[in-house]
């Protein structure tokens, strides 16, 4: 990556040696962990919200802000859960941070335990990412023998233990209130809020729900301070992040880029533009759940006010992209069919909603639309929008509106034709092999 | 036969202390992977016994164990094989690599468990790996960037009674039954 800006989040991922916990303290690593030690936990708080961070799991909602919601007056127990069950497609690097820097992401989860005053935390990580489990099982290993977890750590008289939890393949779970379902044994559905969890959350007690690459960026704001922080991104969209590029660009991964910086400067100078020369057609700002933009948009910052300005949503920063070769209804048709299957199935918009869409997108993908498919797939994103208990259906009626919205030509040259306007003959793209 | 006995019963118990007292129900997840680490499958028996050691009934374990598609409720082969189709990996020619597992595993059409009983194919969702679209698993490691011919591959070495390496984060998952040891946050290859 040609970063000409301080990097933060991947600072050391050349540094293999990090992984380890010698390797981290080497460079400073559980600093952070000793300074919070000595902060009362509302000044921690009060840090972290002068920051500015924001919630990198999607919705970008204020972490201090969210932590401060904690009550710690109740006589229950508080709970951590760090959300490390990143399932939306298009979108790993969660995966890649604690790939090359686990221990960070154990600091980052000590410190919000601090501030809210909880004595166990849990990591829930999704089933799919064994070797990652892994990986941080044995960092949680040496980070209890290093005494950053246990018993009085770190020479304090705080106790704090973590548990790795492991999800199995429902991307559902990564909706907080349904991870704190799974996590409790049951099966991964969401809860009516309210309450919220920050009051009735895991085991019906206090508690902070965060995702990986937020809890990772905490450390360095305690040590170096809230002004530090707000040096880079936007005035509501303070820091960098890290973004996924994937789909038809020459070099796919992820990059950390400070928010604010153009799609262009994503796609054309970071991932060195769309694949084989060809011209970008079409693309999700922050995963498949976030409306599609198009060409039009390339010059739209990514941050959390300006993709909201352009129509759509940040939501994890996955940028998928297609190309002028790439037919919108296969994409929705996908995209539409991972709903269906990861729709939990407990409220019935969302469940029978996502089950008929995939099923009319599939005729019109393969060429057997009727030409009042179109509308009713037009109308069918108001009776699943905002009508289920969480976002899920939500991100499956984005994916249909915002196709229609932009390629509505495209659909209808699917239906006069009687195939893909894009292929040069009659091929059937959504029956199963 | 038991499906916890021994040094089974004794990890199952460890599993349950992990979690706080008067919240081992918790421990519902890990212990299903370990009766699936023990039978290749979660089977009638495994919910039986691990209702038993949650104080609840079998439905109520079976209507967690069905919820999760990691957790196989019927016969499964030795090994997983698991094709992401999703967006980011469909972009990048996964559709073929998906169809060349079917072909080279001797699937026919709707079925996923080889007639040898060695390979189960899954079609998955987006498996986090979209910076090396097109993406497998191989008994949950991951093999990024298959092309059609690196999946025949993949196959092959398994008809030949070795585990293919993965790409990266670590070593190869010698069977589906030792990841499912390995996703019950135990170490892999027990003695048997």
């Amino acid at each position: 990556m040609n970063a000409t800006f301080e990097r933060r989040l991947t600072r050391d991922w050349d540094d293999p040696g990090v992984i380890g916990i010698d390797g981290y303290c080497a460079k400073g690593g559980y600093e952070a962990l000793k300074n919070a030690l000595n902060m009362e936990p509302a000044a921690i708080i009060d840090t972290v919200k002068a920051s500015g961070l924001r919630g990198r799991g999607g919705a970008g909602f204020p972490t201090g802000m969210k932590w401060s919601f904690v009550p710690t007056n109740t006589g229950k127990p508080t709970y951590v859960t760090v959300n490390f069950d990143e399932s939306e497609p298009g979108t790993c690097n969660n995966r890649e941070l604690v790939e090359r820097d686990p221990h960070r992401l154990l600091e980052g989860t000590a410190i919000a335990a601090l501030a809210i005053g909880c004595r166990t935390a849990f990591i829930y990580v999704r089933g799919e990412y064994l070797a990652q489990g892994v990986i941080l099982e044995e960092a949680i290993g040496e980070a209890y023998g290093a005494g950053f977890f246990g018993r009085g750590i770190a020479g304090s008289d705080v106790d704090l233990d973590i548990v790795l939890h492991r999800g199995a393949g429902a991307y559902i779970c990564g909706e907080e209130t349904a991870l704190l379902s799974s996590l409790e044994g049951f099966r991964g559905q969401p809860r009516l809020r309210p309450p919220f969890p920050a009051v009735e959350g895991l085991y019906a007690s206090p508690t902070v729900i965060n995702n990986v690459e937020t809890l990772m960026s905490v450390p360095d704001i305690v040590v170096r301070g809230p002004e530090w922080y707000r040096e880079m991104g936007t005035e509501k969209s303070p820091g960098t992040k890290l973004f996924t590029i994937s789909g038809k660009v020459e070099r796919p991964g992820n990059y950390e880029l400070p928010l604010g910086t153009p799609l262009r400067v994503l796609l054309e100078d970071v991932a060195g533009g769309v694949l084989d020369g060809r011209s970008l057609k079409a693309w999700t700002p922050g995963g498949s759940s976030t409306p599609l933009l198009t060409a039009e948009h390339i010059d739209t910052p990514l941050d959390y006010e300006s993709v909201a300005a352009a129509g759509s949503l940040l939501g994890t920063g996955a940028v998928m992209v297609l190309d002028e070769s790439d037919c919108v209804v296969d994409a929705a048709q996908r995209m539409t069919r991972f709903y269906a299957h990861e729709s939990c199935g407990k409220c019935t918009p969302c469940r029978e909603g996502t089950w008929w869409a995939e099923r009319v997108l599939g005729r019109i993908a393969d060429g057997y639309g009727k030409a009042e498919d179109i509308p009713v797939m037009a109308d069918m994103g108001k009776h699943i929008m905002f009508r289920a208990f969480c976002a899920l259906a939500d991100g499956a009626a984005s994916v249909i509106d915002s196709s229609l919205k932009h390629f509505r030509e495209e659909f209808e040259e699917h239906v006069r034709l009687g195939r893909c306007p894009l292929r040069e003959e009659h091929v059937e793209v959504a029956s199963a092999v | 036969m038991a499906v916890f006995e021994g040094d089974r019963l004794e990890e199952a118990e460890e599993i349950l202390g992990r979690y706080p007292e008067g919240r081992e129900r918790s421990a519902i997840m890990p212990l299903l992977y370990l009766a699936q680490s023990v039978e290749g499958h979660v089977s009638r028996d495994g919910l039986k016994e691990i209702a038993g050691l949650l104080s609840l009934t079998t439905a109520e374990v079976e209507a967690v164990a069905s919820f999760y598609s990691m957790y196989r409720l019927r016969s499964t082969g030795t090994h997983v094989v698991s094709v992401c189709t999703n967006l980011a990996c469909m972009l990048r020619g996964a559709g073929e690599v998906y169809e060349a597992a079917h072909q080279a595993a001797g699937m026919r059409h709707g079925q996923e468990l080889s007639d040898d009983e060695l390979i189960t194919l899954h079609e998955e969702e987006c498996l986090g790996v979209c910076d090396f679209a097109p993406v497998a698993q191989v008994n949950f490691a991951n093999h990024d960037n298959v092309t059609p011919e690196r999946m025949r591959e993949l196959i092959a070495e398994l008809r030949d009674g070795s585990v293919p390496e993965p790409s990266r984060g670590g070593p190869a998952i010698s069977s589906f039954k030792s990841a499912s040891r390995v996703l019950a946050g135990l170490k892999e290859a027990p003695a048997s």
